[in-house]
């Protein structure tokens, strides 16, 4: 059994969702490959070498995988597939975009977002924002599997050797490409990395306010900064800040929720926090039902003297 | 230029579902159905492009049991032209469900087709891409603005660092993040006129296309409860608490 893994990577580095991913791989078993497919990636190729459990490196360097679009990235795989039991990628936006169309092109199911490895065929998967845990069985040939990177250890940065070896590139598709992107600039850790995450909700009232009391908290406990569905969608904060069901879903070791009610879609990002701090006048609000610790106050007093009182 | 909208009924997003005894399923007896939420905003989005004059015609289409008829109503409801249900009592994993809208796209020829990025109830996120890829079409997932000119569309996508803008040749697949439009509430006026828009009934036999699930489902259940936390009175005890008890700080 093999299992091809596909590298999240800016050609420069490998980003960390990768380490969890080989993590899931390693618990399903077997001989685990990395693709690295990217233009001028021979940085992030040689850092998947060291990431301890890979056996083997392949990378596909070539123009048209430059911006990592789904249609030429999927036409790559699917090339590949032959060769591998599993097909792993993080459950990312960029491996909730290539891997569907990866596995249709193989003509097999794709399992989304798994939390859970039982054995070479069978998986868990949260559903109804996961409020229900469904144990699937495939019988497709090859598993094409995204997962879930809260729910699996990643494996050491550094420690592996594995052989790096050079694949031809697929037929570029020409059917997309890339305008630009606009990146959150940000000095402070990534959310789905982060270990302490501070998040904002509507109790915040604006823009102004989520910044003048949020950003503060955040940066004395050098935590992340995340947001409510109510918070992005009423342009309090950008797209990117959003934790939930269909947001990013994070399991740091401290999410504190201010001003957050709590609504299905938001507690199904967060729940697997180590433990939540919920702030929040409405005491019969539903965030305090899974909050570890649940003070009800103004946000505008409270959230300030936390940020005296730490760091 | 022709929209095909693909709709699901889906369990309420505001109904909290609760896992059946026996560990088949949840229990979605006698409880609240409707259109899944992305899946609207996939609607008012082809039926703005229709009003601005880029869409002449608007199709939605559904595939499930005949119940799915309400769902295409309310697209309809929306603004969608016409409707097609693929009627089938089996159960339609992601992979199936790709297949019958590939052969509806062979009938119906339409140059875009705007779906939700994901229901709110298996959670997959995948028909649009599988279907993109059946096809042989770009795909621009997650979109929050859609622009349609000279053959191409530019999609701006929402993915985990920010944005992303991409450029698109026509015919392609578009799937919808929530802020790409906030859909308009039917009026009684559009209800009553949805009623007597055609509504065509078609099945996966018809359609040619096997719809088999690839993956059985061996048990469904309760995700593990968070023990009851404790309501804390000031900062200071938070702040005592997270150090000493919790030691997260």
């Amino acid at each position: 059994m093999t299992i091809l893994v596909i590298a999240e990577h800016d050609n420069q580095s490998i980003k960390a969702a990768t380490l969890n991913t080989v993590g899931a791989a390693a618990k399903i078993g077997g001989d685990v490959h990395l693709l690295v497919a990217g233009a001028g990636c021979g940085a992030a190729a040689e850092a998947g070498a060291k990431i301890a459990g890979v056996s083997k490196v392949l990378v596909a360097d070539a123009p048209h995988y430059d911006a990592q679009l789904a249609e030429n990235v999927a036409e790559l795989i699917k090339g590949l597939a032959g060769s591998y039991s599993h097909i792993l990628a993080p459950a990312t936006s960029a491996g909730k975009n290539t891997l569907p169309r990866v596995a249709a092109l193989l003509d097999v199911a794709q399992i989304s977002d798994i939390v859970g490895a039982e054995s070479a065929d069978t998986f868990v998967r949260p559903i109804y924002a996961g409020n229900a845990l469904a144990t699937v069985r495939s019988s497709d040939s090859v598993k094409v599997i995204t997962v879930r990177t809260t729910a699996f250890e990643p494996v050491a940065e550094a420690g592996g050797n594995a052989a790096v070896e050079s694949i031809a590139a697929a037929a570029d598709l020409g059917i997309s490409s890339l305008v630009g992107r606009e990146l959150t600039k940000s000095a402070r850790p990534e959310l789905g990395a982060a270990k302490i995450i501070v998040s904002g909700g509507r109790g915040l009232g604006n823009g102004e306010n989520y910044h003048a009391i949020m950003e503060p908290l955040a940066d004395k406990l050098g935590a992340a900064l995340g947001a409510s569905r109510a918070a992005v969608d009423a342009g309090y904060v950008p797209n990117d800040y959003q934790v939930g069901q269909t947001g990013k879903i994070v399991a740091p070791q401290l999410y504190v929720a201010v001003g957050i009610s709590g609504a299905i879609q938001h507690l199904a990002g967060m729940k697997d926090s180590k433990v939540i701090v919920a702030i929040n006048k409405d005491p019969e609000a539903p965030i305090f039902q899974v909050a570890d610790y649940g003070l009800v106050a103004d946000l505008f007093e409270a959230v300030p003297q936390l940020t005296a009182a730490v760091g | 230029m022709k929209i095909l909208v693909p709709v699901k009924r889906v369990v309420d997003y505001n109904v909290k579902v609760r896992v059946k005894a026996d560990g088949s399923g949840v229990d979605v007896a006698n409880v609240k159905m409707s259109m899944n939420p992305f899946d609207e905003i996939a609607v008012e989005e082809a039926v703005r492009l229709k009003e601005a004059g880029i869409a002449t015609e608007v199709v939605a289409v559904s595939a499930g049991i005949g119940a799915c008829q309400e769902t295409l109503r309310a697209a309809l409801a929306i603004g969608a032209d016409r409707a097609i249900l693929i009627e089938t009592d089996a159960e339609l994993q992601p992979l199936a469900v790709a297949k019958l809208l590939k052969a509806v796209v062979g009938k119906e020829q339409p140059q875009l087709v705007i779906c939700g990025k994901q229901a709110i109830d298996d959670d997959a996120n995948q028909t649009g891409q599988m279907l993109a890829a059946l096809m042989g079409w770009p795909q621009a997932t997650f979109a929050s603005k859609v622009a349609i000119a000279d053959g191409r569309a530019t999609v701006t996508r929402e993915i985990d660092g920010g944005l992303e803008t991409l450029s698109i040749s026509l015919p392609a697949v578009v799937s919808t993040d929530l802020r790409l439009n906030e859909p308009r509430y039917a009026t009684l006026p559009n209800i009553m006129k949805a009623k007597k828009k055609p509504l065509d009934v078609t099945n996966p036999a018809d359609l040619g296309v096997d719809v088999a699930p690839r993956l059985s489902t061996v048990k469904v259940e309760e995700p593990p409860k968070r023990g009851a936390g404790v309501r804390v009175a000031d900062i200071a005890q938070l702040v005592d608490k997270l150090k000493n008890e919790a030691k997260v700080l």
